[in-house]
């Protein structure tokens, strides 16, 4: 091979290299992401049934439950106009607290509740997932709207 | 009066920044010597006064200044000294400040290591560094400032976030900035050669001991912060593909192909513009790093508020720098031709291969850490990427690379005759594979197939590393620091394949319900639960669990996890206790009290998770003993040009 050959071939299977791996990782990317519902989005039927999603909103006030003694806790996640029950086993994180924004990962049950294995309450006071911020003031406008049109 | 004379000197370091870029870069390129004589002058007064500004918001802090806007949002009475000075860079605005001091810092090690270089060159490098540091002082200035007042003065201050009071973490921000600012200097290094439209292996051997000890910055920077995510976070593990450790990661694997990919460079005057690639590439990513992560892009625990002038300012700000830098290589790198040629066995296709695998592996972590910005951006069902996406698709170019590694290093420069070492290559092998074997049956009974790949990866790594070394010091022969260093970094990274490897293979953990007098069983460890205390600490109170833990009804000590509540924010945090025992760490947080007299416990019991930190700490020795080696060490320049640099210098001080 002359040295342009080989230049050439380098270059095309460095390319080759680059396109499998760039196809693989979309591929991956494609196959593992979780995708974010609010409790409307659920309610509506909009939320898998077979995959885990994130699930976000508020922890509603007074709805916090646990088995006295047990790991197993309870508790029903808000965005002010639907509402959906969550279970979890586990420890819960520093932040968890009833009015306070939450995200859990999970899948819904056969009965409507929604079965979560990990619970993300982030590390600041003032912190709200910016996803639920967004779901919380796209319902707030939503129900402006709608009293506008009831009026 | 003080936080007003921190304003005044930001705003003089801007000026003299911005000099410190005019004179550098034109005065090369005008070939105007008086101009470059002001250049040193420029980056030293530029240092003082960032030093300056720096003093005045640390004497803020300490003398609790709640006048200060910034003092009292990051402060408060009943803050410890050293959390006083440390929440400096605990928020945005002191964050930025931080980085312009080490960069400040960074440039005058640079104008004094320069002084041997040619005169124009290191113009053009310290001009470079101007405009960088310009940048982020327009930046901190116009819409970050920490000399804001607040009037009326605050009575008292909302003091740091709790998870920030921390030693650890205290120390963590100051050395990964130094790693991203490090490479800022090989950036100016890359940007001055192309606009000089020259690079040699001189210029690759200026440029190696910059890179290599930004790299090991990095190294040390990225260990902390995961290391304080394990035990202070609670998160469990030593790394969760957050996007705030990817915005570290990201520079480090373009830093690491960059360090490789320089070592050819320096040796064989090969791979030219794909260095600067790469150094260009590796600044970019620290810049993108720095600005995602505080500017409340990234979803993280980082992130702070967002707001619309900032991210339209570091837009502006990084399209003009890797725009610019990447412009100027379209424009210069054609210039820069490599001539010689190589084997395909030869040591560079192993480089090669390194630099391409690692590149491919920043590419993967980019895209998960982009894909969610991008989907919002492009108004798409909001998504996250998390570890079922990057574990998998992280290890398809690794294992290759690790795999290259043992192999490569006996390779040789040009010729690939790699025959003559297959037998010492293959026998380390052997010896790898069979104590793999011996581990993972003999130690854990149970061998899956990632397992023994990376218990086999490991071994055969820190032998093969050895090997040549080990021979030289047999027969007497002297190691130079870069060979010893190199070797030092590869029995790190076998270290490092190891422990990931026992970690995520032989992990137990387990969140339990426990009541006083309880016991749970993790991997081979009894804990038993002795209840809960009341405790008060400086600024915060909370309970304190006990928890006896015993092996074989052998005891082996108490842990205390503690649950704090720090009063001034309210805020809540697990302190979690931890133990380590023959290599295995064993940790223990708090969850919540569940009434009936239980309490929920998580246990997690990791072998040899130290060892992944250690073996980073080790990889980080590696670097900085070969970026101290004498060879890069230049000789002082000839009488005759040093008398005609300080006749010029002397001219234009007159």
């Amino acid at each position: 091979m002359t040295p342009r050959r080989r230049r050439l071939t380098l270059v095309l299977g460095v390319l080759a290299g680059v396109a499998i791996a760039g196809g693989l990782t979309l591929r991956a990317l494609r196959a593992n992401v979780m995708f974010f519902f609010d409790p409307s989005q659920v309610v509506a039927g909009e939320a898998p049934h077979d995959q885990r999603f994130r699930l976000g909103g508020m922890v509603e006030k007074g709805s916090v439950r646990r088995a006295p003694g047990s790991l197993e806790v309870n508790f029903v996640v808000t965005d002010f106009r639907h509402e959906l029950p969550v279970r979890y086993t586990g420890v819960l994180p520093d932040l968890f607290r009833e009015g306070q924004g939450v995200v859990a990962h999970g899948r819904i049950g056969t009965n409507g509740v929604f079965v979560a294995d990990e619970v993300l309450a982030k590390h600041d006071e003032k912190y709200m997932p910016p996803e639920v911020a967004r779901a919380l003031k796209k319902e707030a406008a939503t129900a402006a709207g709608s009293a506008r049109t009831g009026s | 009066m003080l936080p007003e004379l921190g304003h005044f000197a930001l705003i003089l370091a801007l000026l003299l920044a911005g000099l410190q870029a005019f004179f550098g870069i034109a005065g090369a390129h005008l070939r105007r010597d008086r101009w470059l004589a002001a250049v040193a002058p420029a980056v030293a007064g530029q240092f003082v006064m960032v030093a300056t500004a720096i003093a005045c918001l640390v004497t803020a802090f300490v003398s609790h200044d709640f006048s200060v806007r910034y003092v009292a949002e990051n402060s408060n009475s009943a803050l410890p000294l050293f959390y006083r000075v440390t929440a400096l860079w605990g928020a945005h605005e002191g964050s930025l400040l931080l980085w312009i001091f080490l960069l400040a810092a960074w440039t005058l090690a640079v104008a004094f290591g320069a002084a041997r270089l040619p005169a124009r060159f290191s113009a053009r490098v310290l001009g470079v560094l101007g405009v960088v540091s310009f940048g982020f002082l327009l930046f901190t200035l116009a819409t970050s400032n920490p000399f804001l007042r607040l009037i009326p003065a605050a009575p008292d201050g909302r003091d740091l976030n709790p998870i920030l009071q921390d030693p650890a973490l205290a120390i963590h921000p100051p050395i990964l900035y130094t790693g991203y600012v490090g490479f800022a200097v090989a950036f100016a290094f890359a940007c001055a050669a192309m606009l000089e439209g020259r690079l040699d292996q001189a210029w690759a051997r200026w440029t190696r001991p910059w890179t290599t000890s930004a790299w090991a910055f990095l190294t040390v920077g990225i260990a902390l912060g995961s290391w304080w995510a394990y035990y202070e976070l609670g998160w469990g593990g030593f790394w969760f593909w957050d996007p705030v450790e990817n915005a570290s990661f990201m520079p480090w694997l373009v830093g690491t192909a960059l360090v490789h990919s320089l070592a050819v460079t320096d040796k064989r005057g090969l791979f030219k513009s794909w260095t600067l690639l790469l150094a260009i590439l590796a600044f970019s990513l620290s810049l993108l790093g720095t600005f995602l992560v505080r500017s409340g892009v990234l979803v993280s625990v980082h992130s702070f508020a967002a707001d619309p002038t900032r991210g339209i300012f570091i837009l502006a700000f990084l399209i003009i720098m890797i725009g610019g830098s990447l412009t100027l290589y379209a424009w210069r790198a054609p210039l820069l031709r490599s001539s010689a040629g190589f084997e395909l066995g030869a040591r560079e296709s192993f480089l090669l291969f390194n630099n391409i695998l690692l590149v491919i592996a920043a590419a993967i972590v980019f895209g998960g850490t982009m894909a969610p910005l991008i989907a919002d951006a492009l108004g798409l069902p909001t998504l996250s990427v998390g570890l079922p996406y990057f574990n998998p698709t992280f290890l398809m170019p690794i294992l290759p690379l690790l795999a290259l590694l043992p192999v490569g290093l006996h390779a040789n420069w040009k010729k690939g005759r790699l025959a003559e070492k297959q037998r010492a290559i293959l026998a380390t092998l052997a010896v790898a594979f069979v104590l793999a074997l011996a581990v993972s049956f003999g130690v854990f009974a149970q061998g899956r197939i990632l397992t023994l790949v990376g218990l086999t990866l490991g071994p055969w790594i820190i032998l093969s590393s050895l090997l040549d070394p080990v021979d030289r010091w047999r027969r007497k022969l002297s190691l130079s620091r870069s060979v010893l260093g190199m070797t030092i970094a590869h029995v790190g990274v076998g270290l490092f394949v190891i422990g990931i490897t026992v970690v995520q293979s032989f992990t137990q953990e387990h969140d339990v319900a426990l009541a006083r007098g309880e016991t749970a069983a993790v991997g081979g460890y009894e804990f038993r639960f002795e209840g809960v205390r009341s405790m008060e600490g400086p600024n915060y109170d909370g309970v304190r669990g006990s928890v006896v833990v015993t092996r074989r009804a052998a005891p082996l000590g108490t842990l205390y996890p503690e649950k704090r509540r720090y009063w001034v924010q309210g805020t809540v945090t697990t302190e979690a206790a931890i133990q380590m025992n023959r290599g295995t760490n064993l940790l223990i947080a708090l969850g919540d009290d569940l009434g009936a007299g239980r309490w929920s416990v998580r246990i997690q019991v990791r072998p040899l998770i130290s060892l992944v930190w250690l073996a980073a700490l080790i990889m980080a020795i590696g670097g900085a003993l070969a970026g101290s080696d004498r060879r890069y060490h230049l000789p002082a320049r000839s009488a005759a040009e040093a008398v005609a640099d300080t006749a010029a210098a002397k001219e234009g001080a007159g």
